[in-house]
């Protein structure tokens, strides 16, 4: 048969049973999820290489102690010898990668006997619960903050919100959260004789989650009512939206089905990285708030050299951001008929 | 013909910018009667299409109709309510537009918008709509019409797009069908199917017609009656004919000889209108078009602008120097330049600015 240039039809090099499925939409979007899942082994590899190659071009050793006692040669030869750290750097970095293909990830050097899994199980779900809780808060506050400024442009409400758009978004967050504590947990107390106060630390699925959540998401929140108005007063000065009022729809119709479903696309495209950032903590807002999650770990363990803790938290926070931007790609096929799986 | 459908009477539509007051509609009275098609025409920016949004009360900010009635069977579309106005939009008067690449909702089913037009008012139940989208994708000739109903526009070619649009547009069968510039964004072998189209559109279902152009051939084509436009202001109406055969006002002249021509000796060189339409803000005094005209007289320039005159059955010209009473010699000489000597040797002076800028007093040096 003659070869005919150009690209083959897609999936044509597939075996038949194969290339059915490929034909339909939903067998496409399978076979692109299953790619792009595939895809993260290699960008996890990555991350762990230069993660790796960081942390031990970085001078000074996980046995180095500021103002401690320092160990003697003895000492930290055994160490060495017992966490592998005495092998040449190329050969450990072989082995790590071997362990985390076996859902290793080591053991931590600063808690004796305990594994990096262990340590990111028990901080873990601290982080992810006010990270989700905050998301869950931006949806609508964010979107729809933004959405009403966006239909009721240069009136009081468009101006209080991206006034209180702009407030929040220029205040670093531990000014806030400092600030909250002070007024609805110190003065609160004081003002209520303590009846009524939201408690300033700890953690409990209950009111000690407000003021973290809060706290977390007011920047996302800030920037997503930006984001949501300039791009729906984008999307109403469009020829279609005016097509839509010719015809005589009800404004509710205009707005959600013309406008909406249109300016939000951008916002979900922003809505993936925001809630990789969210779930992977804020060192701040766990100190602030002292919630013993993953935040606060990570920095401890690069205070401290940790390595195996250090590497297994940037694998974690990677597979995070890679998930969460995949869910996006797939959530793109849904709202955006154009978009085209490849 | 039938009764008169859409009477505007004064129109004025204003736009309140940082620069001051824009005039795009500046005292516009014509009517449409049942059945008929009515074309507008006049180079961009002379207010035709705010002339048609105002008539739906869809002009954008800062607009404003600012006065005068629109009067469609004889209620007056200014003062109607919201729920007035979102009923009488589409299902009395429905507009087509300008360009069918943006004016369909790129992440809705073409057949959804179609069906939604129809839902939106009272005549068609939604189970009877969702059945008269393909037959009305039919009969603006979408082949495979059932099947494309589930498609979305990027699926769609520029002038199925456009059929669409027209399918939707007549799906309430409203009495009136504005068409802005229905063809302008479509290549020619498309252009005339939907001229056809529409042709055909309008006889069969006595649709009246408001088309508003700049393509003289396309009024040729589709139109009986024509009103041309100019600085927001209308400067000649009258039946098509009539007008193709003896414009009176010297920019309607203009338009038509700027138009190629196969019938015609091709001795004659095409003319362009020298220069661009007035600021609409700031426009010249007197006669708005004294600035590019080829037969400008003093009397343009300072006495205020004439009225509408019959200059012929049921022809209403606004001008000083009818075209019949030109003669041969001038108009030879406009033939040749497309310009006075006076207009020519301003132009010349100062190229971009003398557009639209009041005179400079006395002309006679230079000459």
């Amino acid at each position: 048969m003659a070869v005919i240039a150009g690209r083959p039809a897609r999936g044509a090099l597939l075996p038949p049973r194969l290339r059915a499925i490929t034909g339909t939409r939903s067998g496409a979007l399978a076979i692109f999820i299953i790619r792009r899942i595939l895809w993260m082994i290699p960008i996890l590899f990555f991350v762990i290489l230069i993660t790796f190659s960081l942390m031990h071009l970085a001078p000074g050793s996980p046995w180095d102690k500021n103002g401690g006692r320092q160990l003697s040669d003895t000492v930290v030869h055994n160490l060495n010898v017992r966490y592998g750290l005495d092998k040449p750097v190329p050969q450990q970095f072989l082995l790590y990668v071997w362990n985390v293909t076996h859902f290793d990830f080591g053991l931590s050097y600063q808690y004796q006997g305990k594994t990096v899994s262990d340590l990111l199980l028990e901080s873990w779900p601290y982080t992810a619960t006010i990270g989700v809780l905050a998301f869950l808060l931006i949806i609508p506050v964010g979107v729809g903050l933004g959405v009403l400024a966006a239909l009721r442009q240069n009136t009081r409400v468009d101006y209080i919100t991206m006034g209180f758009a702009t407030i929040a978004a220029s205040f670093p967050n531990f000014v806030i959260g400092a600030l909250m504590v002070v007024v609805l947990s110190v003065l609160a107390y004081k003002a209520t004789g303590g009846n009524f106060y939201l408690p300033a630390a700890g953690f409990a699925v209950d009111d000690s989650l407000i003021m973290p959540v809060v706290t977390l998401a007011l920047l996302p929140i800030a920037y997503t009512a930006r984001l949501t108005r300039a791009s729906t007063l984008e999307t109403i000065r469009q020829d279609y939206v005016r097509t839509a009022w010719a015809k005589g729809l009800p404004e509710r119709l205009v707005v959600i089905r013309h406008v909406l479903k249109n300016s939000l696309i951008p916002v979900v495209t922003t809505l993936g990285p925001t809630f990789a950032f969210l779930v992977t903590g804020s060192v701040i807002v766990e100190t602030v708030f002292a919630i013993p999650g993953i935040g606060r770990a990570f920095v401890t363990a690069i205070e401290s050299r940790d390595y195996p803790m250090i590497l297994g938290t940037t694998v974690l926070f990677s597979l995070v951001v890679a998930v969460a931007n995949l869910i996006v790609d797939v959530l793109y096929v849904f709202i955006d008929p154009r978009v085209r799986l490849t | 013909m039938g009764q008169t459908l859409l009477q505007l009477e004064d129109l004025h539509t204003q736009f309140f910018t940082s620069r001051g007051v824009v005039r795009a509609v500046d005292g516009i009275s014509f009517h449409v009667d049942a059945g008929e098609t009515l074309g507008v025409v006049g180079e961009s920016g002379c207010g035709k299409t705010m002339t048609a949004l105002s008539i739906l009360r869809l002009v954008p900010d800062p607009g404003r109709i600012t006065s005068g009635r629109i009067l469609f069977r004889g209620r007056d579309v200014t003062k109607m309510t919201d729920e007035e106005i979102r009923e009488f939009r589409g299902n009395d008067v429905a507009m087509i537009f300008q360009d069918p690449m943006t004016s369909l909702n790129p992440v809705t089913k073409v057949g959804t918008q179609i069906e939604e037009a129809m839902t939106a008012h009272e005549r068609f139940t939604e189970r009877l709509a969702r059945g008269r989208v393909v037959e009305l994708l039919k009969r603006v000739r979408v082949p495979a019409a059932e099947s494309r109903v589930k498609d979305y526009p990027h699926q769609f070619s520029g002038g199925m797009r456009q059929r669409a649009m027209i399918a939707m547009g007549l799906s309430n069968e409203p009495s009136l069908l504005i068409a802005d510039e229905p063809t302008t964004a479509l290549d020619v072998t498309v252009q005339a199917q939907i001229i056809q189209l529409m042709k055909q559109l309008n006889r069969e279902l006595g649709t009246a017609m408001m088309l508003i152009t700049h393509n003289m051939a396309l009024v040729a084509s589709l139109c009986e009656r024509v009103v041309v436009m100019y600085a927001g202001r209308i400067v000649e109406e009258g039946p098509v004919e009539q007008i193709f055969r003896s414009p009176q006002h010297p920019y309607t002249w203009s338009l038509l000889r700027s138009v190629p021509r196969v019938d015609e000796a091709r001795k004659e060189r095409l003319v362009s209108i020298k220069g661009l339409p007035p600021d609409l803000s700031h426009p010249p005094p007197g006669c708005k078009f004294h600035p590019r005209c080829p037969f400008v007289i003093d009397k343009c320039k300072t006495e205020p602008e004439p009225q509408l005159e019959e200059v012929g059955v049921n022809q209403v010209a606004r001008c000083w120097r009818l075209m019949r009473t030109i003669n041969e010699e001038e108009l030879d000489a406009a033939k040749s330049s497309g310009l006075s000597k006076d207009a020519a040797a301003r132009l010349k002076q100062e190229p971009s600015a003398t557009v639209g800028a009041p005179p400079s007093g006395n002309n006679n040096a230079g000459s």
